[in-house]
């Protein structure tokens, strides 16, 4: 048995930085991904499963939450998607000027949602304590704000970052890249939370 | 995409730069800085794997003692060596300890530590992450133990069930140090589970192709995806108890329209698979051993990855089996008793195809192979007993009483400890480059064999004649007193064999045979480099051409990679074609403060809300300066501070 | 192997448990269970005998293979393994059957079961608290019905339904040697049947962690012939007389002044506490303090006199009394047949 190696293959002709799937940035995003979307997933279950069990959902007198502040959030939230797949296409061509314009703007688009959600957790008209409805309702939006106030101030965090020198890093805008796709989620997992906090009181 | 790099700029390992100035080169880059304060920065992941063994087989110690001490209570009818308050809260932190604080994290120890040297790459993908998991598991765990020595530990079971648990039968802080201990530990798993599965999936040597990976690093695979689809169940279940607990909710409370019923299941979501993520790392060690001691490649290679993955996902469709006696609908109840029969299918098939392993192959009756024999012994019995619970006539009379009990540790020590005991010794001339004493090995082996089936057979035979699970004494006359006699002294034994298997690694330590790089002539990746291996793992990577590396008379390498920074190579996910130079991060303490934030918050966070929005500062300042790139004024290619 | 055939032995005898045993079988879904599990039982059997033969085999053949340097080594040819490959698919396939067969006669005894559910007449209703059962016998005449706790008396040969309540936490009830157990959950309604086959006392528990004194939440169970069913009934019906003089009637003022009325109830006096057993007929059980400790002059005396002592944690507080005031509520206690 030889122990003398044998050179067949060279390395060093390889990038030190790739995009998607090929960045391991992006397989911890995606656990991130499945992780948070089971918690997700647990959570609207649980609502179900209380749901179920009681005739009347919200138990009377309680009414369903007003719809005025939810919409709105989730319609700029749709609308901020434009912004963000303009970020990701900048990202993946290495435009810096462009990148930097657009997470500036997505920065402030978080602040709006943000200043939203606020209003939205008092057009509940129930609290959290007073029945497993109003538990399991501000539990979905307290998931999600969670959700989306991490997002926004990692978009604050690298608006600051690609102003810097760092900003002209391959590696970086991989972040921005990752970032972006993000985003995407935060919306995604928004829509059936939507239609269960805001419409499903009012169907079912 | 044009290359970026300069090939006269930088050093690279190759035929022109090998051996010994190689060596040199690459610890200087690779190790870990000198002191506790180089400990405390590491990223390496055989530091990070240490640690986690050694944390993990002092909760196997503690966890130990409690059983000593629930066993001592029960040796004989009405005893009053310990009362109720007491005795309540050792039986849930004797469960909280084995299955949170040890079973768990005493694989992922096996895992961090062996997966990167098996895949022949130099570290794990996501270090930083490994080393912050670490500091959680320890605050955690000493969170437990801190309240139990201090009398507020957790009194209601290891699966706390509502309303016993919930804020009107429970005041107090003991059941929120608990559901916060669950933070802590679910947390740390799901770390770890997310390094695993990108290093596996992308970091595996050139030509280690998924349908050539060792069938550990199978299990492990299998194991990390599993972690992330269950242990969020139990986070989310103990979020909202502690939320029921301290700001009122209801999720619960079956008088404002909650249910107890939906902790059950949230809990038991998780907690089946919990326990094949316990057994399929074994069943990886199993594969391993049986490999390397009978000298041919374990039988059915393919059979066993798709009995993994489909244990992994049947795991998923189990969970009311806990749930038989609470009165749920018949004929739901019929889906889960087929499903629990068909999970041993998968789990037959690997035993099946180890045992021709060993027909077939030409077996050493050494130390490793003998707790593979005692593992098919025991757990087989572990497994048929689980059939027999699966049904659920058969489950109503025997469900809650010592019969599940006997069938848990079955499997669990049979199934898992014994494989784990078996491993520790296949791997420990790997980690510390010293031999375990096989005579004392030997004597261990048999004195943990014969002791555990006295201690554990009885109880098969309590639950039948009627003993109940989770009481601390019971009357005399009813028939139990000897079967607990022997089964206490049976524990006394089994314990002092577990001392001997702890003194063995402690002697060994210190006076074992020195070991060479691949002291069992095995063929895995993990003894192509040297006992124990240096901190950049391998001078050059290797490449992979079939499943037993070791086996083969050459030693092709890929080469290239820098040698002055810290570099790895990320290779596809199927295929493994190199595809990407990935730096990985240098040593540092953020991690370390990430999570000392993160306790204070979760700790804060028991006693008021606001904790939770106050305490969220110092964690985001804290993870912002982790990944902040500290080489902004690094011209060149990427380093990571 | 030993063991296997000791333990068939103690089912063989069937009725060699105690009188808190699932051997036992002295009801009808016991029984039932009982052979389910002796089916189980004997098949778990044969195929852990199967599994020990393979890997002795393996044993013995891989040890030749060794000291004859004869066996497969390193990446076996692929045609070396052919029949280990057939060999495999028989075995899956040999375990999926059993494990179906196995099913089925799971589910077979479970339609058995459910069958044998179809009339109720007796209606129990148990209501679980931390740590004592409350016992309802229900009748569609109201003063008919009746109230103890603790105890469960069942005419043999018939069917009892019992409906299941709790109070607080989750509780089980489990009496082993006639059925499977079922849960007390709060917030829900479930039932368990049960059709004694043998006369004859036993014991149930509480089967499901139920807090501090969950070891000592027992039962005692008493199936017996129609008639003296009849009989235990009729004087469960009837107001316990109030004593006339003596050490008794001074317990029974001192019952009614103290605390102990306003938890416990004793029919035919203002004593009407609902929280605590109903202790009418307290002197005609068996056990006191759930299954606790035998009926006895020095146990009730124990129990009154300092029942933390006793049960530790459970929710009877120490009520003050002399040498003689304890002499007198036992007295008083013991007259309430």
């Amino acid at each position: 048995m030889s122990d003398k190696p044998q050179f067949n293959i060279d390395l060093a002709p390889l990038p030190t930085h790739a995009f998607g799937h090929r960045a391991l940035t992006w397989w911890g995003l995606v656990a991130f991904f499945l992780i948070e979307g089971t918690a997700f997933a647990v959570a609207i279950a649980a609502y179900f499963y209380l749901m179920n069990l009681d005739p009347a959902w919200p138990p009377p007198p309680f009414l369903p939450p007003e719809l005025l502040a939810g919409t709105l959030f989730t319609v700029l939230l749709l609308l901020s998607e434009l912004p963000n797949t303009l970020a990701k296409k900048a990202a993946e061509s290495e435009d810096l000027p462009a990148l930097r314009k657009l997470l500036v703007v997505m920065s402030l688009v978080g602040l709006a949602l943000m200043i939203i959600r606020g209003f939205e957790f008092v057009s509940l008209n129930v609290l959290w304590y007073q029945n497993a409805y109003g538990s399991a309702v501000w539990l979905l939006l307290v998931l999600h704000t969670t959700h989306i106030a991490t997002d926004w101030v990692d978009t604050l965090v690298l608006t600051a970052l690609m102003h810097t020198k760092e900003g002209t890093k391959g590696r970086r805008f991989v972040d921005c890249a990752e970032n972006a796709t993000y985003w995407r989620f935060v919306w995604l997992v928004w829509l059936p939370m939507y239609a269960l906090i805001y419409w499903l009181p009012r169907i079912a | 995409m044009k290359p970026e790099y300069d090939p006269d700029g930088y050093r690279r390992d190759g035929p022109d730069f090998t051996g010994e100035p190689l060596h040199a080169k690459l610890t200087e880059t690779w190790r870990d800085g000198p002191g506790l304060l180089g400990w405390i920065r590491s990223v390496d992941h055989k530091s990070i794997g240490r640690r986690y063994l050694v944390t993990a087989l002092v909760f196997l110690a503690l966890g130990g003692v409690l059983a000593a001490l629930m066993r001592l209570q029960l040796s004989g009818a009405e005893r009053e060596i310990i009362g109720p308050d007491r005795y309540n809260q050792i039986f849930t932190m004797h469960g909280t300890t084995m299955m949170f604080l040890f079973a768990v994290p005493v694989m992922d120890a096996m895992a961090i530590y062996l997966v990167p040297l098996m895949i022949g790459t130099r570290n794990t993908a996501f270090p930083r992450l490994n080393a912050f998991s670490y500091w959680m598991y320890l605050a955690g765990g000493l969170l437990l133990w801190i309240a139990f020595v201090l009398n507020v530990g957790p009194d209601a079971g290891w699966f706390s069930y509502v309303p016993l648990a919930g804020p009107e039968f429970s005041p107090g802080k003991r059941i929120d140090v608990w559901a916060q201990m669950v933070t802590f530990t679910e947390v740390a798993a799901l770390a770890v589970a997310v390094s695993l599965t990108a290093t596996i999936l992308k970091k595996r040597a050139p030509g280690m192709t998924l349908a050539r990976m060792p069938l550990f690093v199978w299990s492990i695979l299998v194991v990390s995806l599993m972690v992330i689809f269950s242990m969020p169940s139990v986070a989310t279940a103990s979020g909202l108890l502690l939320s029921d607990r301290l700001v009122g909710t209801q999720f619960y409370n079956s008088y404002e329209f909650g249910d107890s019923l939906l902790w059950q299941h949230l809990f038991w979501f998780f907690g089946h698979p919990e326990v094949y993520i316990i057994f399929l790392p074994a069943a990886g060690f199993v594969s391993e051993i049986v490999q390397a001691f009978t000298g041919r490649r374990t039988f059915g290679y393919t059979a066993i990855v798709l009995a993994l993955i489909a244990t992994g996902l049947l795991a998923f469709g189990l969970w009311v089996h806990h749930m038989f006696a609470t009165g749920l609908p018949r004929l739901g109840y019929a889906f889960y008793t087929a499903a629990s029969m068909a999970v041993s299918i998968p789990t037959g098939i690997q035993i099946f195809c180890w045992l021709a392993t060993i027909w077939t192959g030409r077996p050493r009756f050494m130390v490793p192979l003998l707790w593979v024999v005692g593992f098919v012994v025991t757990f087989v019995i572990g497994g048929l007993s689980g059939v027999m619970l699966a049904s659920v006539p058969i489950d109503l009379q025997v469900h809650d009483t010592y019969f599940v009990v006997a069938h848990f540790h079955y499997v669990l020590i049979g199934g898992a400890v014994f494989p784990l005991l078996g491993a520790i010794t296949y791997w420990f001339p790997k980690f510390t480059g010293r031999m375990m004493s096989e005579r004392l090995g030997k004597v261990g082996f048999w004195l943990s064999f014969l002791s555990f089936h006295a201690t554990f057979f009885p109880m098969h035979i309590m639950g039948i004649e009627g003993m109940p699970r989770r009481i601390y004494t019971y009357p005399a006359g009813m028939g139990w007193e000897t079967l607990n006699l022997i089964s206490s002294l049976g524990a006394v034994v089994f314990a002092t064999s577990v001392g001997i298997f702890v003194v063995n690694m402690l002697l060994s330590l210190r006076k074992g045979e020195r070991a060479p790089d691949n002291p069992w002539n095995a063929s895995g990746l993990e003894w192509a480099t040297s006992s124990p291996p240096p901190p950049y793992n391998f001078a050059h990577l290797p490449i992979v051409q079939d499943h037993t590396p070791m086996w083969n008379d050459e030693r092709p390498v890929a080469y290239g990679l820098r040698v002055e920074d810290r570099e790895m190579l990320i290779s596809t996910v199927i295929e493994a074609v190199p595809d990407v130079r990935e730096p990985s991060p240098n040593p540092t303490a953020w991690p370390l403060i990430a999570a000392a934030a993160s306790t204070v918050l979760f700790v804060a966070s028991m006693f008021t809300p606001w904790a939770v929005v106050i305490g969220a500062v110092p964690v985001a300042a804290a993870l912002i300066a982790w990944f902040w790139p500290k080489d902004m004024n690094h011209e060149g290619e990427p380093v990571i501070e | 192997m030993k063991r296997a055939f000791a333990i068939s032995a103690v089912f063989a005898l069937g009725g060699c448990g105690g009188i808190q045993s699932a051997a036992g079988r002295d009801g009808m879904e016991g029984s039932l269970i009982g052979g389910l599990f002796e089916v189980f039982l004997w098949t778990t059997a044969a195929v852990y005998l199967f599994v020990l033969a393979y890997l002795a085999i393996a044993l013995v053949r891989g040890r030749r293979h060794r000291r004859e340097a004869a066996g497969l080594q390193g990446q076996p040819p692929p045609d070396a393994d052919r029949k280990w490959r057939t060999g495999l698919i028989v075995f899956t396939g040999a375990t999926a059957l059993i494990l179906a067969g196995l099913t089925i006669a799971t589910w077979l005894t479970d339609r058995a079961l459910a069958k044998a559910e179809q009339d109720s007449p007796v209606e129990i209703e148990v209501i679980g608290h931390q740590w004592w059962w409350e016992v309802r016998y229900d009748d569609p005449i109201p003063s008919r019905m009746v109230r103890t706790a603790n105890e469960l008396h069942l005419p043999v040969g018939r069917n009892a339904r019992i409906t299941l309540k709790s109070n607080d936490v989750i509780h089980s009830l489990w009496v082993p040697n006639l059925a499977g157990k079922q849960d007390l959950i709060p917030g829900r309604i479930a039932d368990l049947v049960l059709h004694p086959e043998r006369t004859g006392v036993f014991r149930a528990q509480c089967a499901e962690f139920c807090g501090l004194q969950h070891a000592k939440m027992a039962l005692d169970v008493t199936v017996e012939s129609e008639a003296d069913f009849g009989r235990w009934k009729a004087a469960q019906l009837r107001p316990p007389p109030v004593p006339t003089g003596g050490g008794a009637l001074a317990g029974y003022s001192l019952f009614q002044s103290r605390q102990c009325s306003s938890c416990h109830a004793i029919a035919g006096t203002p004593a009407s506490g609902m929280v605590a057993p109903d202790l009418s007929h307290v002197a005609s059980r068996r056990t006191i303090a759930a299954g606790t400790l035998p009926t006895t002059h020095a146990n009730l005396a124990a129990w009154i006199d300092d029942p933390q002592a006793v049960k530790p944690g459970n929710n009877m507080p120490e009520v003050p009394l002399t040498e003689a005031e304890l002499g007198a509520v036992t007295a008083y206690l013991e007259t309430l047949k």
